[in-house]
């Protein structure tokens, strides 16, 4: 359980490095064939930079209460849903947070659920009526623990982050492409020669590619991510067999989020827009629920075999 | 002149990884106290809500007054055994998950019992309370082992040597606890 955690924690940073190293390549790639005006070029960049950072402290200081308005959430409290609320103060407590996220609740049939907030104290989770009604306590307890393992890894942040950097890729590589369309950057009239052409259709290829190649990876991060909130949920309930029942239903239930769309299906814990599949696809938000079902189980029996060899110990409190 | 700037730089470097190490250590400790306490908070909660639940089902149950008297008594024990030490009072807490346990077992026989909205929504509470014990204990021993590999590991372990940083003992479940409790039916 810990070994998976841990994997998946050095494979998100390692995808961020390549996020980042894409970055790095186009910008130096785009310099280099810019040198005629790069500082035309960078007061642009400059520009459109600031407005992306600005754009996007929006969407982190605001972006859970946009996501809750947008699926239909409504804020419970403990008289409202006593079982719910027990569960996520259960899951606070084995994290240690100091205080419980908001608890809302979506009137859908579908089971799903979702976990919102820049960090611990400026939290929330959200949960469908379907969910409450076709799981039982300790499945829910395993969602629960899923969505809050999103809010203490700080995944949203982290999202938002590789969000900035592939949407600077994007944007670079746009400005770079629609410059050469207008003629700007490139126009040297003392005739470079043969290493200036090759170095600019190099930087045309990397401005067409790495968005590209930058939302890929970002997808391939999700997936990740998604993979460390199961870990982490097993590593507070422990207990793999609630989340992997959870999920069994979750795929099987035939009712579609009727709140779904592209913008907040990457929160959900299961992809509310596609159907179960098997293998991952390069554009899936969410690895397929089979092998995170599988996951949960090998968990489950790898405990069950430990268990069999390790002897009790005798009574000791802690002075 | 520059190996004397060089020389200060290192030593300002390792001042600061020595500070940032140690308040680490100490972080962690306090971390370790606190959730110590939380394992009280949540065995107080369970103390206020037992009164409650007997109240609710005495009437309906008037044939088991054995138990209900068990349960009432145990968690007197219980609340005495606070000041006796923590040895004594594990021991009182599980005479007590114990009298709990029967009670809920012999409530299966009272089919106008499961169906009174109060006692449903009292037995989540328990319910919600047993769990939130649990958790409250399972976070205790995370922080200790978190605790103890800083008090371990290199480099913190000569930080921890230096200033008396002593290693925790987990929480482990008594003898009496890891074994099925004897559900009196009767």
């Amino acid at each position: 359980m810990y070994e998976q955690i841990r994997h998946n924690r050095r494979a998100s940073w390692l995808l961020m490095v390549v996020v980042v190293g894409l970055l790095a390549a186009l910008g130096y790639v785009i310099g280099l064939a810019w040198t005629g005006s790069s500082s035309g070029g960078l007061g642009l960049l400059g520009l459109f930079g600031v407005a992306a950072i600005v754009w996007s402290l929006v969407g982190y200081y605001a972006g859970d209460r946009m996501a809750l308005a947008v699926s239909g959430a409504r804020q419970i409290t403990h008289a409202d849903e006593p079982q719910l609320w027990n569960v996520v103060e259960e899951m606070t407590i084995a994290a240690g947070l100091a205080q419980p996220p908001a608890v809302y609740v979506i009137e859908d049939p579908a089971p799903n659920a979702f976990a919102t907030g820049r960090d611990p104290a400026h939290s929330s989770i959200a949960v469908t009526r379907g969910l409450l009604e076709k799981l039982n306590r300790d499945e829910l307890q395993g969602v629960i623990a899923h969505e809050m393992s999103h809010v203490r890894n700080y995944d949203i942040r982290f999202a938002t982050l590789i969000g900035i950097l592939v949407g600077l890729i994007a944007l670079i590589a746009d400005v770079f492409l629609r410059s050469r369309w207008f003629g700007f950057g490139g126009r040297r009239d003392d005739g470079g020669g043969g290493a200036g052409v090759i170095v600019m259709v190099l930087a045309i290829a990397f401005a067409i590619l790495a968005p590209l190649a930058a939302s890929i990876v970002q997808f391939a991060i999700s997936r990740r991510r998604e993979l460390l909130a199961d870990g982490t949920a097993v590593e507070l309930t422990r207990n793999p067999l609630g989340l992997a029942g959870a999920l069994q239903k979750i795929a099987a239930d035939p009712n579609k989020l009727r709140a779904g769309n592209r913008a907040t299906a990457h929160l959900y814990i299961a992809n509310p827009l596609r159907k179960v599949k098997d293998a991952a696809g390069l554009f899936d938000t969410h690895p397929p629920i089979q092998q995170r079902i599988g996951l949960l189980l090998a968990m489950a029996h790898g405990e069950a075999a430990a268990a069999a060899v390790t002897p009790g110990d005798a009574a000791q409190i802690p002075a | 002149m520059i190996a004397v700037i060089v020389i200060i730089g290192i030593l300002v470097l390792l001042g600061i990884i020595f500070a940032v190490l140690y308040n680490r250590l100490v972080g962690r400790r306090n971390q370790v106290d606190n959730a110590w306490s939380q394992i009280d908070v949540q065995l107080k909660r369970r103390y206020d809500l037992i009164p409650n639940l007997v109240e609710a089902v005495k009437d309906y149950m008037q044939y088991e007054q054995e138990t209900l008297t068990k349960v009432t008594e145990a968690r007197a024990a219980a609340i005495n055994a606070g000041a006796a030490g923590p040895e004594a009072q594990a021991q009182a807490e599980n005479v007590l998950t114990g009298a709990l346990k029967s009670l809920f077992a012999v409530a299966e026989n009272y089919p106008d019992l499961k169906a009174n909205q109060n006692v449903l929504s009292l037995q989540e509470e328990l319910t919600a309370t047993e769990n939130k014990i649990a958790f409250a204990r399972q976070f205790y021993n995370d922080s200790v082992l978190t605790y103890n590999n800083a008090t371990q590991m290199f480099p913190t372990n000569i930080i921890a040597g230096m200033f008396n940083f002593t290693t925790r003992q987990f929480f482990d479940t008594p003898e009496s606890e890891t074994a099925v409790p004897k559900v009196d039916l009767r």
